[in-house]
């Protein structure tokens, strides 16, 4: 077929764009080393490492899971079971690289080094976004699905016409993948060839509502390929083939080899939130069931055999681990001082004169209170 | 087409007479020439140079990675344009037609709007989102809807809209300027109406209001479209004895109080003209501002002449729809002039 509507079609280059039948694992379920073609099990230091940074992120949400419990938090959706996503893509970003979270990636904002305290600033109320974007090089925690995604594929396309060795990686959930901006980010993403990776964690809840009626895809992988782009289906509670296919894709999309979808497949151990009575939709022994796929006690386990991780050390993380939630609780607790006036900076660049006004009423409101 | 004036001819600099959308698409060139951040993407704005010849030409002259045809996807087109802002580059993305804007409102209001805000002064976004917005031309359903108040009811958003050639040229340079995102409204049944455009003159600023005509009656209250239409009711008024001022807002947020009130306690009576419809629109928020601030001035309540409040009808019943210069007379008419005359007796 010719013409403008024609498209080459080459079945070898689409079959490999097909993800494999079965999940990749690099660490099975008992914590044992799988041979997984094309994909190397990080070193010895990386995955102890990403180890590391999963016992802290677990503390970290346990923490924020008690802070809500005690009013703290506002809210906190917890990220319990799904570490090994958070943390093994977070950790395989350069630190060039950017980064578009939603609202349940804490705990991979935290692996990429921001200050725990300034990741809840916006699920305590005290703002919508609490660090520096461009010093962290990470979007805002977003929570209308699937937004992000295009913010991530404009990033990626700046940075690859600006000629820089950035690459980007988008976060979304099972349930953005219904969404319009997930498509409209996918094949844009692979139309511009840009240098972005799309990970979606599917934890089998978009809050109560569960894969089977979302989408009747064989794996959502397997949207990659309608869209161009290789879909990869990853065990999502192996942090090791997590972190694996993430920094290939990651280098990849640098390399100008564009986009990636990547889905790993985990489970959120927790309710969708505080808010969410998560017994109203799973069934009985699912929660159990998946507790023994535990992606930290995987990642124990396998370091313990491997003579990576002993007593003492185990020990020292855990110590580091209440060093950390200590910190988070005393920042917690600290009183925050909100200035009613600040309500008008950073609407406009210039304050409107219609502002002004409104912050004069204000002021004088305040006043009048004090 | 930005030919300046040379010294062999006596023509001055405002006499090069230009289309709205020749003027347009010299702001476009201009602002590409000067900044090389400045991007320019949407749906067909690359070799067909635009379904209104806006971007004719441009991606020829800057190449197609400064011009380019996206997907049709507007959600992605404004979704990408701010993060490309995120990472320095100032996107001006063209939505075909108003209508087909509504896909990508999400991005609009709930990140373009909010950003700055949201990172507390972090993240700037200059983008320029160009809407051809309003009926007149003839357009099947979905290609006539006048989206104004969409935009004006979003706290972040500035919404501007020209009525002339020269404001075209001169509002799209600032807006493309702006540090903040800007809702760029074209009014397209003027796309074609010529006028003078002088490039190097700065207006009195994006977010101010102009008379367009000085009168002494009424102040009639027109943006885009509608400058025309109030022009045309002016001079047909002089016929029945008024002399109508007629104030183009040129911004629709921020709203310029001072020139409007500053009119409008001058005539004491006021009209506010748009195509959209009337309940729950952008006239109504001008009247009530009018209200508040000039109550004391004014000898009648401030009317509305506006689109009627019905889905855009079929363009063989537009002309019914669409306010014109008959409408704003007979509401001027009714703006209780017997009254202040007992006043004066």
């Amino acid at each position: 077929m010719t013409g403008p509507g024609a498209i080459a079609y080459d079945e070898k280059t689409a079959e490999a764009l097909l993800p494999t039948a079965e999940p990749l694992q690099l660490i099975d379920e008992h914590g044992a080393r799988v041979h997984c073609p094309g994909h190397e099990l990080p070193s010895d230091a990386h995955l102890v490492a990403l180890h590391r940074a999963m016992v802290l992120g677990r503390r970290f949400d346990t923490q924020a899971t008690a802070l809500t419990k005690q009013g703290s938090l506002a809210v906190y959706p917890s990220s319990r079971g799904q570490d090994a996503c958070q943390v093994g893509a977070a950790l395989a970003l350069a630190p060039q690289d950017w980064l578009f979270p939603t609202y349940r990636d804490s705990m991979a904002l935290v692996a990429r080094g921001i200050d725990p305290a300034e990741v809840l600033v916006l699920l305590r109320g005290d703002g919508h976004c609490g660090y520096d974007v461009h010093a962290t090089r990470t979007g805002p925690q977003c929570t209308p699905l699937a937004t992000n995604a295009l913010h991530a594929v404009g990033l990626a396309h700046a940075a690859r016409l600006a000629g820089d060795d950035v690459a980007v990686l988008a976060l979304l959930g099972d349930g953005a993948t219904s969404e319009g901006d997930t498509h409209e980010a996918l094949n844009v993403a692979a139309v511009y060839r840009a240098p972005v990776v799309f990970l979606v964690q599917n934890n089998g809840y978009a809050i109560s509502v569960p894969l089977s009626k979302q989408t009747a895809a064989p794996t959502l992988a397997h949207k990659g390929i309608g869209y161009g782009m290789p879909g990869v289906l990853v065990d999502g509670n192996d942090v090791a083939v997590v972190h694996s296919v993430v920094a290939a894709a990651l280098d990849r999309a640098r390399a100008g080899g564009g986009p990636t979808l990547i889905e790993a497949v985990t489970y959120r151990l927790e309710a969708h939130t505080n808010a969410d009575d998560a017994t109203r939709y799973r069934l009985t022994g699912e929660v159990e069931d998946w507790q023994t796929r535990d992606p930290v006690e995987r990642s124990r386990v396998h370091l313990r055999a491997a003579g990576l991780l002993d007593d003492d050390a185990e020990a020292a993380l855990a110590a580091e681990g209440e060093e950390q939630a200590a910190a988070l609780r005393t920042a917690m607790q600290k009183e925050t001082v909100h200035d009613p006036r600040t309500l008008f900076s950073d609407v406009y660049a210039t304050p409107t004169r219609l502002l002004d006004e409104q912050a004069a009423r204000l002021a004088d409101e305040l006043a009048e209170d004090a | 087409m930005s030919t300046p004036a040379t010294a062999t001819t006596t023509t001055p600099a405002t006499d090069p007479t230009m289309t709205m959308a020749q003027a347009l698409n010299t702001a476009l060139r201009d602002a590409l020439t000067d900044d090389p951040n400045v991007l320019v993407f949407g749906e067909d704005v690359g070799p067909l140079g635009g379904v209104f010849r806006v971007t004719d030409g441009l991606q020829e002259q800057f190449g197609d990675t400064r011009v380019f045809d996206t997907p049709l996807a507007e959600s992605a087109i404004v979704g990408t344009a701010i993060g490309m802002a995120m990472y320095g580059l100032r996107p001006v993305v063209e939505m075909q037609f108003d209508a087909f804007a509504y896909p990508a409102f999400e991005q609009v209001v709930s990140h373009l709007a909010k950003l700055r805000n949201r990172t507390r002064g972090g993240v700037s976004l200059p983008i320029v989102v160009r809407i051809p917005y309003g009926g007149g031309i003839g357009g099947v359903e979905h290609h006539s809807d006048s989206s104004e108040a969409y935009y004006t009811a979003t706290p972040g958003l500035t919404v501007i809209s020209p009525g002339t050639p020269q404001d075209a040229y001169t509002l799209l340079r600032q807006a493309v300027a702006c540090p903040d995102p800007v809702i760029f409204l074209e009014p397209k049944r003027r796309y074609w109406g010529k006028g003078p455009v002088d490039v190097d003159d700065p207006g009195p600023g994006m977010n101010r209001a102009v008379v367009r005509r000085e009168g002494t009656s009424a102040t009639v209250l027109a943006y885009g479209p509608m400058v025309a239409t109030a022009l045309e009711a002016a001079e047909l008024g002089l016929a029945e004895g008024y002399d109508l001022e007629v104030v183009d807002l040129r911004s629709l947020s921020p709203f310029d109080d001072e020139t409007v009130s500053a009119s409008v306690r001058k005539t004491g009576r006021a009209v506010v003209v748009h195509e959209a419809a009337s309940f729950g629109g952008y006239g109504a928020e001008v009247a009530a501002r009018v209200t508040e601030r000039c109550f004391h001035h004014l000898h009648a309540p401030v009317a509305r002449v506006t689109g009627l409040d019905v889905p855009y009808p079929p363009p063989r019943l537009e002309e019914h729809f669409l306010p014109n210069p008959e409408r704003i007379l007979d509401a001027v008419a009714n703006l209780q002039w017997e009254r202040h005359l007992e006043d004066q007796a």
